[in-house]
């Protein structure tokens, strides 16, 4: 197998290290910018029954008065071994977040696999009748729904589907106890609302970066050749695209696991960005350190995942002369 | 029924309400009235019949205050969401808070109190069992109230049962209460929705973890956070409740999804409606808003032992230059009752309006700061949205009618973090929030006695504070009615509290949903919706 030449398994290795360094960077902000969140979770649960004495035992009972490096290095310890403790509500991390993660991914998972295939397929043929009336009709349509905020693609759907034509439930609060086909029934708007969100924005780089790869000398030639259009894309001009595609989708999909937030609110979707916003109106910090690393190792590991794509689809790296 | 018959039917229930005849006497009264009543009944039937309960259906309730942090813990349970499906729902108390305001037995059948209300004895309902099967015991009772008492307990209800000395059982169905001192409003405090009866566990404690009570609904499904499923319970100690067959608490918490549910038909019941989309409901004729008077309610508290509050005038001056019809309109769409600077809610017993009402009166309020050696007076007034939803807009309002009187009001806007913190207590002029308390006693003694923990205007009055003794141990009630209503003329008159406005419980609730009075002590018709609704 010479597919893996020496160079590329170094710089897979290297963005791998890179991108473990940038996690402990972020677990650092997270932290501090944790601390410097104003009032405490003992004054946000004791509310105006917190007198001072109240405060210093609750802060004492859930380890705040030690040192800030200790804290952080003792939280740090636990959580690379996948360990975030205990809520200040006395609950393990794990089973708080768990769910609502699993939930999350579900709706990212089955957003993805309808919107990827989808956006790249229309970015193709954007690409391959440029500037003609399919072009113009999907970047216009696209164009509109990057435009507008999700909540209100999100309520003009509700109206529409739910309120006016019933045909889906405005509510999406799923339940463990509920069969698959009526979760993905309840599931229906949120997707929809998501899928609109993030096809324009993979769409349009699709096209876009096709396109570019379309005015460089060596489609010219292809051209030449007498090649017809569409095999010039698929065989000259996606696999050179596939670098620049990869690193939007990671993007996305990086978004649909940690932006969804304002949609998991509008459906009542009970998603991890729900929770994350929960445990900052309680400052319960064990969840909220352990919402934002995980948000961020899905950033980073997203694109790491695009990084090595793109590196292991370059032709030049992988066909070295 | 023949009127008469509904008359004398409502005078039983009376009696078996003020504990003058037992329940079960009740019931034989009425089967003997109905049968008397019988030729009546059919021919009154189609009339009525609307309004006569039945069984079945499935009724979802859409509440705006789940938090992931719930537990079935009965020394949490921190809002209506838990409240409702746990206290409401999954378990019985000794007593319950009937929709008008009195105190009824519910696993008790009656409650006498002797040796000057300190010592109180109830008498449990023969018959009770848990989901499980299992019997109620006094056990159960005392580990029930032992869970909230001691040291080692975070419960939130320790405070409140800190005047009890012993629980001690009494044959197979009697329990005794023991009180370090006399408490004539015990009944009312043993209905808080912390104090549920829960099996007790081998060696101690309670077992609350499985979910288990012997309330009108068992528990299938719990996910925190998201929602509580809970099906009829078929062994109910009380006639043909509840009559929904199977009920849901939904967590909706954003506003607009929980009124799209409802508009949607998701839900039959939304909580914490909007106001500003009050309009919108009330057209479509499927849906309904229903407004319950509460205990809550928003002030404006002056500190009594700090310059310039410590003068009476001064306090009179600033409650007649306040024009609470304006802040009810203008802050609270009309949605709110205007504050004679009483916290006694007109739904709480013994109740009374004190007079003269404060009205805005710009020379009224002139005369007093004459009387208090003024001609102007520069006051801080320390607010948050923290301090109640509209305390902002509020405080700019009263700014203005202040001015006309030579009042300069320089509103200090503090940060919603660490509100109670820093200016609850602190400040001495601060807005605030009161859910407020069913009884008199409970309410003065956690906030208006001079050495309350939550005393917001530092109010020291001797009059007042002796009453407050008095009253709490006096078992004759129309003497207890004359000492409250004179501790809420005290307080009116010279208190440094400025009630703004007492707000109704705003819910929505599907026509297909009948109800009968509605009760607002707690919310939910006392949390208890779950077991008086009924689909019609």
């Amino acid at each position: 197998m010479g597919l893996v030449s020496n160079p590329i398994a170094k710089m897979i290795l290297q963005r791998i290290g890179l991108g473990l360094l940038s996690l402990v960077i972020v677990s650092l902000v997270i932290f501090l910018a944790v601390n410097l969140l104003p009032g405490s979770f003992a004054s946000a649960v004791l509310g105006r029954s917190a007198t001072p004495d109240a405060v210093a035992a609750f802060q004492h009972q859930l380890g705040l008065d030690r040192p800030m490096v200790d804290r952080y290095f003792t939280w740090l310890s636990s959580a690379l071994q996948g360990d975030f403790g205990n809520s200040f509500s006395k609950r393990p991390v794990g089973t708080i977040i768990g769910p609502r993660l699993l939930s999350t991914l579900r709706l990212a998972g089955i957003t993805a696999a309808i919107a990827v295939p989808l956006a790249i397929l229309l970015g193709i043929v954007c690409a391959r009748y440029r500037n003609r009336l399919p072009d113009r009709f999907l970047s216009a349509v696209t164009l509109a729904a990057i435009s507008v905020p999700e909540f209100f693609i999100a309520y003009v759907l509700m109206l529409f589907l739910a309120t006016r034509l019933h045909i889906f439930p405005s509510l999406s609060s799923i339940r463990s106890s509920m069969h698959f086909d009526e979760q993905l029934y309840r599931m229906a708007l949120p997707i929809m609302t998501l899928l609109f969100v993030v096809l324009a924005h993979m769409m349009r780089n699709t096209r876009a970066a096709i396109l570019n790869v379309m005015s460089r000398p060596f489609i010219e030639m292809a051209q030449l050749k007498g090649e017809p259009e569409m095999r010039v894309i698929m065989r000259h001009a996606l696999p050179n695209a596939i670098g620049s595609i990869a690193s939007v989708v990671a993007i996305n999909l990086a978004y649909l696991i940690a932006g969804v937030v304002v949609v998991e609110v509008v459906f009542v979707y009970p998603g991890i960005g729900q929770t994350m916003v929960d445990a900052v109106r309680n400052r319960d910090v064990p969840v909220i350190q352990a919402c934002a690393l995980i948000f961020s190792t899905a950033y980073i590991l997203l694109n790491l995942l695009a990084d090595i794509i793109s590196i292991v689809s370059n032709p030049r790296l992988l066909h070295p002369r | 029924m023949s009127d008469s018959a509904f008359l004398e039917m409502k005078f039983w229930a009376e009696q078996a309400r003020k504990g003058g005849i037992s329940r079960r006497e009740f019931l034989g009264r009425a089967a003997a009235l109905a049968a008397v009543a019988g030729a009546g009944t059919s021919f009154f039937a189609s009339g009525a019949q609307a309004q006569e309960p039945k069984q079945g259906g499935f009724a979802r309730f859409g509440m705006s205050d789940a938090s992931q942090q719930d537990t079935l813990d009965p020394g949490t349970w921190p809002a209506s969401f838990v409240q409702a499906a746990f206290s409401g729902s999954l378990c019985n108390n000794l007593t319950e808070i009937a929709a008008d305001g009195s105190i009824i037995g519910d696993l008790a059948e009656s409650f006498e109190p002797a040796d000057g209300a300190r010592k109180w004895t109830f008498k449990i309902k023969k018959g009770i069992t848990f989901h499980d099967g299992k019997s109620l015991t006094m056990a159960d009772i005392q580990e029930s109230f032992r869970h909230h008492m001691g040291d080692g307990s975070t419960s939130a209800a320790k405070s409140l049962l800190s005047q009890i000395d012993t629980i001690t059982p009494d044959g197979p169905d009697t329990i005794v209460f023991n009180l370090k001192s006399g408490t004539a409003d015990f009944p009312y405090l043993v209905a808080d929705y912390h104090l549920s009866i829960i099996p007790a566990k081998e060696g101690g404690g309670i077992d609350w973890q499985r979910g288990v009570g012997t309330g009108s609904f068992t528990l299938e499904n719990f996910e925190p956070g998201v929602s509580i499923k809970m099906k009829r319970n078929p062994n109910y100690h009380k006639n043909n409740k509840p009559y929904f067959d199977e009920i849901e608490y939904v967590a909706i918490m954003d506003a607009t999804a929980r009124m799209n549910a409802f508009m949607t038909g998701e839900v039959e019941f939304i909580g914490d409606l909007d106001v500003k989309s009050i309009g919108l409901m009330e057209r479509n004729p499927a849906l309904s808003v229903l407004r319950v008077p509460s205990l809550r309610h928003f002030t404006f508290d002056m500190d009594t032992s700090t310059a310039p509050f410590d003068n009476p005038d001064v306090r009179l001056a600033l409650k007649y230059a306040i024009d609470r019809d304006d802040i009810v309109r203008k802050v609270f769409l009309g949605e709110a009752i205007k504050g004679n600077d009483s916290p006694v809610a007109s739904t709480m017993p013994f109740h009374i309006e004190p007079k003269p009402v404060f009205n805005y009166d710009i020379d009224k309020a002139k005369a007093h700061l004459a009387k208090a050696g003024l001609t102007s007076l520069d006051v801080d007034l320390s607010v948050a949205e923290a301090a109640f939803p509209g305390a902002i807009d509020a405080a700019v309002l009263f700014q203005q009618h202040a001015a006309k009187a030579g009042i300069n009001i320089n509103i200090v806007r503090e940060a919603d973090d660490g509100y109670w913190e820093n200016v609850f207590l602190k400040k001495p002029f601060n807005g605030c929030d009161w859910y407020g308390r069913p009884t008199c006693d409970w309410l003065f003694s956690t906030s208006y006695s001079k050495d309350a923990s939550w005393n917001n205007t530092h109010w020291k009055n001797q009059r007042f504070n002796e009453l407050l003794v008095e009253a709490r141990s006096e078992t004759d009630q129309a003497k207890r009615a004359t000492q409250y209503a004179e501790m809420q003329q005290i307080l009116h008159d010279d208190g440094g509290v400025l009630t703004v406005a007492f707000v109704n419980w705003i819910v929505g609730v599907s026509a297909k949903i009948g109800h009968g009075q509605v009760g607002g002590i707690f919310p939910c018709d006392n949390l208890r919706m779950s077991e008086r609704w009924w689909m019609v």
